[in-house]
């Protein structure tokens, strides 16, 4: 905008000053991010780097038009100022035709292009369709409890609050559901996109770690007073990792019976972790038969 | 016995904590300061005939403007609350507010800057500007006009409320998402105070919209075929559209959300075959069409300012006009994108993201028309214009962001983050909020016949750009972090904070863009430069009109021949003025009375206090029947009344400085403001003025 500001121009301002808080700005922020976990930007698993690249490919589309886009319209601001004599103003003329296709067109055809490129992916990277591995995916079940998480692993019959553990390169499906709970939001950025847990309704959410490391989740949508709390981490780790963790939660004194569960459905706020050594083998089918009745529906 | 009298209130629901005790004393004082004035100035009688009960469409435009103002500034005091928590908030430390509390206010910052800001401000422009566009000299209905104004200020009220009974808001996002508002779960009345302050500003939205409906369609001057219609009143028209469609809608969602909670149905609830998910599919059919009622007026003021600064028609009209019903017609299928991460099929989602990214076709279309029509244009920077190019920059970042949300697979990752309300800012502030700015700063000679301070004006400017950069730019950083929006606390590892920082610091600079806004009007009405009918060189009817215009807007009535109706009159010639009889509306306080006992059942409604409910409905019965009888509602101005009032005002213009609109006045400074205003307040404490009034 510095061409428009006759008056700092006057003051003999070189325009390119301007452009000196900018730069500030970018290195401030560079700085500031400096070892920083930008989950978006750091995907750790398939999911969540094929949705990264789906973001910056979109990104870049855009960018790509709305750069040049704004050039123009500052070159135009500048170039045709009023007090600007050296051009030639041509006020009260009219356009052409061939202006209004132009302008029609090229939004059309950016949006064939991106459109050509959401719909195949929106299709392949579904949460609920199952991430095509060698290995036979995991199934862990989640109810989102006010305010925590709880993880269930019907293979391994243990249970966990606020931890879950995953073996890497392989898929996991976490199956979702909550009890006396608003709706919460899955969310592990590092991994892959959220899905929302509600009462009645079972969600899935296929993800696979590719590297190990422990990583943030945390409920993205608000869900009460407890919301900002009910964070849990992700561990990722070796299926030797994996297979040590579920032996020593065999371990643990507590098991999940129908009195621990009670309790833990009991709001509560910044929950630790919390392991269960069992847990009741219909836990899961009768908190969604809670809200459906036999013969409710799942989907 | 205690029930029926007072339903569910109690000692308990009166102000006890900090922040209802001072909410409360601040609306007590302010209300205080204002009888006071009025009392003493004796402006009662004046301000309750002229003002309070009038349906003039340019005094109700102005009140909108006035409570849009008030509401700004109070949803900025949440938005700089909230940014001060989440600046503190990290790690060991949990701030200054409770979870709950930051969570009322973040629903309260968002449900006051839509409904109560940006609607406001919207339909106060309508109002002040559509009628004058069109060369019509009043509504269709005035009277459901002054209701829909009353019904809207009743929905401030209840608002706010809950300051003085009850003493607790919404704790559930502005949309209060369900089951989170179900009465398992936010039993307090908050959430009832926010289904009853919407619903009644719901059906003020509705009349207005009727209204302006048929004004648009059935009161346009002579010649004037909808082709020609200038752009912001083609703008409002698709906005108006679009609100009689959906603001039924939101009506019926906010009742059965009223059934769920007082009566016990089970439409939204997770027990009882209820689904959750269905209040979300209805209350986004409503909230996503929302946002395109507010953005269809200020693409119309941008058009028109363009098309004025560059001294040229807009590149494509008809463009632009297919632009507008586009995005009209288009914003009704994309609601689905708010809640991709439900969990449904590809197919939908795939479905609901085509949709979305078609209407950033017809949106872009108007972008470049915009910029085409600079082209080779004589532009003048004056600060319409720096709205403009303000909104241009801030408004290609949301769309960007926008459309990066459109994609459903990255929606997965980028909803409910930061980087989203990041998105929305950029889009609601960029585009509605700097096109109210533009306009305000386009037509207000109109409004006052008085030049707006230029050089405050320019420093408010750059204010809002540097502070919005400085907030909105961290939090899509933040999003990208990982950071969910509506966090009260975070953990110190993220290193989140130094971003929140940021925000608060770009919230303070806006702040101070708001105050240099205030400051800018302040000084314009201390030097009072006079500016002609037409300070811009106007295109469209508006201009024809004094400024600022006689009650009946136009002394005679314009023959429309072209699409720049103003500016082929002037190249023509003015037609010489002539009289003829006119009819105008008569002031009436039913619009008070009714919005009055609105608010009665309203409050009825939240604390279940039945009897008032049912006394309420009475009142507004008796008073809607006996307007139905009225006959007396409207009167004729006689051409020798008019001939007289045309020559009263131009005696009056003479005795007047004379109009000033040429460049070289100087503006006053902001320096100068501060000594203009303390020397006043000085001599007024030396000399003890208030004895002498």
């Amino acid at each position: 905008m510095s061409g428009i500001n006759t008056k700092s121009r006057s003051r003999g301002w070189p325009a390119w000053i301007f452009i000196l808080p900018v730069i500030d700005f970018v290195l401030l922020i560079r700085y500031l991010l400096r070892g920083k976990n930008v989950a978006l930007f750091n995907p750790k698993g398939v999911i969540a780097q094929q949705q990264h690249t789906l973001m910056m490919f979109t990104l870049g589309i855009l960018l790509a038009v709305a750069i040049p886009t704004l050039f123009v319209l500052f070159y135009f601001a500048w170039k045709y100022r009023e007090s600007n004599t050296k051009t030639k103003h041509a006020p009260e003329s009219k356009h052409g035709r061939s202006l209004v296709l132009r302008m029609w067109l090229l939004p059309v055809t950016i949006m064939v292009v991106l459109a050509s490129v959401m719909w195949p992916a929106t299709h392949k990277l579904v949460p609920q369709r199952a991430i095509a591995s060698g290995t036979e995916p995991l199934t862990i079940q989640v109810i989102s409890l006010r305010w925590k998480w709880l993880f269930l692993y019907p293979e391994q019959q243990i249970a966990s609050v606020n931890f879950v553990q995953i073996p890497l390169n392989r898929p996991v499906t976490f199956e979702m559901t909550a009890d006396e709970t608003p709706m919460s939001s899955f969310w592990i950025p590092n991994l892959g996109g959220q899905l929302y847990t509600m009462t009645s309704h079972v969600n899935r959410l296929n993800l696979m770690a590719t590297k190990a490391g422990d990583y943030p989740g945390s409920s993205a949508e608000i869900n009460g007073m407890g919301f900002a709390g009910m964070k849990f981490t992700a561990r990722a780790g070796s299926a030797q990792n994996f297979d040590n963790w579920v032996q020593s939660v065999k371990q643990s004194p507590d098991s999940l019976d129908t009195t621990a569960y009670n309790k833990l459905l009991q709001p509560s706020e910044n929950n630790p972790a919390a392991f269960y050594s069992s847990y009741e083998p219909n836990l899961y089918a009768d908190v969604i038969l809670k809200y459906t009745g036999p013969g409710g529906h799942t989907h | 016995m205690q029930h029926f009298l007072i339903g569910n209130l109690k000692w308990s629901s009166l102000p006890h904590e900090w922040f209802t005790i001072a909410g409360t004393l601040t609306f007590v004082m302010l209300a205080l300061v204002v009888i006071v004035v009025i009392t003493y100035t004796k402006r009662w009688k004046w301000l309750w005939k002229e003002w309070l009960t009038s349906v003039d469409p340019k005094k109700i435009g102005i009140m909108y403007f006035i409570a849009g103002g008030a509401m700004l500034l109070r949803g900025g005091l949440d938005a700089l609350m909230i940014w001060l928590q989440q600046s503190l908030s990290s790690g060991s430390s949990h701030g200054y507010l409770s979870s709950d509390h930051f969570q009322q206010i973040f629903t309260a910052h968002g449900n006051i800057m839509v409904f109560f800001v940006a609607m406001a401000f919207v339909f106060g422009l309508i109002n002040y500007i559509v009628p004058l566009q069109i060369g019509a000299r009043d509504l269709a209905s005035p009277f459901m006009n002054t209701l829909g104004f009353w019904m809207f200020i009743g929905g401030i009220v209840m608002v706010n409320m809950f300051f003085v009974f009850g003493g607790q808001y919404a704790a559930t996002g502005w949309l209060a998402v369900q089951p989170l508002a179900a009465k398992q779960f936010s039993p307090g009345t908050g959430v009832d105070y926010w289904v009853w302050s919407l619903m009644i500003s719901g059906i003020g939205t509705t009349l207005g919209a009727i209204n302006f409906i048929m004004t648009i369609l059935k009161m346009r001057a002579p010649g004037m075929k909808l082709k020609m219609m200038p752009l912001f009143t083609w703008g409002s028209l698709c906005s108006m559209v679009m609100a009689v469609t959906i603001f039924p809608l939101l009506t019926a969602t906010l009742f059965l959300v009223y059934f769920d909670r007082a009566l016990g149905t089970h439409f939204f609830t997770t027990l009882g075959g209820g689904d959750p998910m269905m209040y979300t599919n209805l209350i986004w059919m409503w909230g996503h069409p929302e946002v395109y009622v507010l953005i269809l007026p200020a693409f119309g003021v941008f058009s028109e300012v363009v098309s004025t600064f560059s001294r040229k028609p807009i590149a494509s009209y008809t463009s632009a006009v297919w632009g507008m019903i586009g995005v009209s017609s288009l914003a009704l299928s994309v609601w689905l994108h708010h809640f991709f991460t439900m969990g449904a099929s590809a197919d939908v989602d795939a479905f609901f993201g085509l949709m979305t990214m078609i209407i950033a076709v017809p949106t872009s279309v108007l972008v470049f028309n915009w910029i085409a029509t600079m082209y080779k244009g004589k532009i003048r920077f004056e600060t319409p214009m720096l709205w403009f190019m303000g909104f241009v920059s801030v408004f290609a970042i949301g769309g960007i962001s926008g459309v990066m949300l459109a994609v459903p697979p990255a929606d997965f990752q980028l909803h409910n983050s930061l980087f989203l309300v990041a998105h929305f800012h950029s889009t609601v502030i960029g585009g509605v909020l700097f096109g109210i700015f533009c306009a305000i700063s386009y037509w207000f000679p109109k409004f006052t016949g008085i030049r707006l301070n230029q050089r405050i004006g320019k420093y408010a400017f750059w204010c809002w750009i540097v502070g919005f950069c400085m907030s909105f730019i961290p939090m899509y950083i933040l999003g990208f972090l990982g950071a969910s929006r509506r966090l009260d606390h975070y953990d110190s590892s993220t290193g989140w904070q130094p971003f929140f920082i940021m925000m608060l610091i770009g919230g303070l600079i806006i702040a101070l863009g708001v105050a240099l806004q205030l400051a800018q009007i302040l000084a314009s009405f201390i030097q009072k430069n006079r500016v002609s009918n037409d300070p811009w060189d106007g295109r469209t009817l508006e201009w024809a009109a004094a400024s600022p215009p006689q009650f009946y807007n136009f002394t005679t009535i314009p023959e429309v021949t072209s699409r720049d109706a103003y500016l082929t009159m002037k190249q023509q010639g003015l037609p010489k003025p002539t009289y003829e009889d006119i009819h105008m509306p008569k002031s009436t306080s039913v619009g008070v009375y009714i919005a009055g006992f609105a608010t009665l059942a309203s409050f009825g409604f939240v604390w279940d206090i039945m009897w008032l409910v049912v006394i309420s409905m009475i009142g507004i019965l008796i008073v809607f029947v006996r307007r139905g009888y009225d006959e007396h509602s409207e009167y004729v101005l006689t051409a020798a009344e008019i001939q007289k009032l045309e020559e009263a005002r131009a005696k009056k213009e003479k005795e007047l400085p004379p109009v000033t609109d040429n460049e070289t006045i100087e503006d006053m400074g902001i320096i100068e403001l501060i000594r203009v205003v303390l020397s006043f307040f000085l001599d007024a404490i030396r000399n003890k003025r208030w004895r002498k009034a």
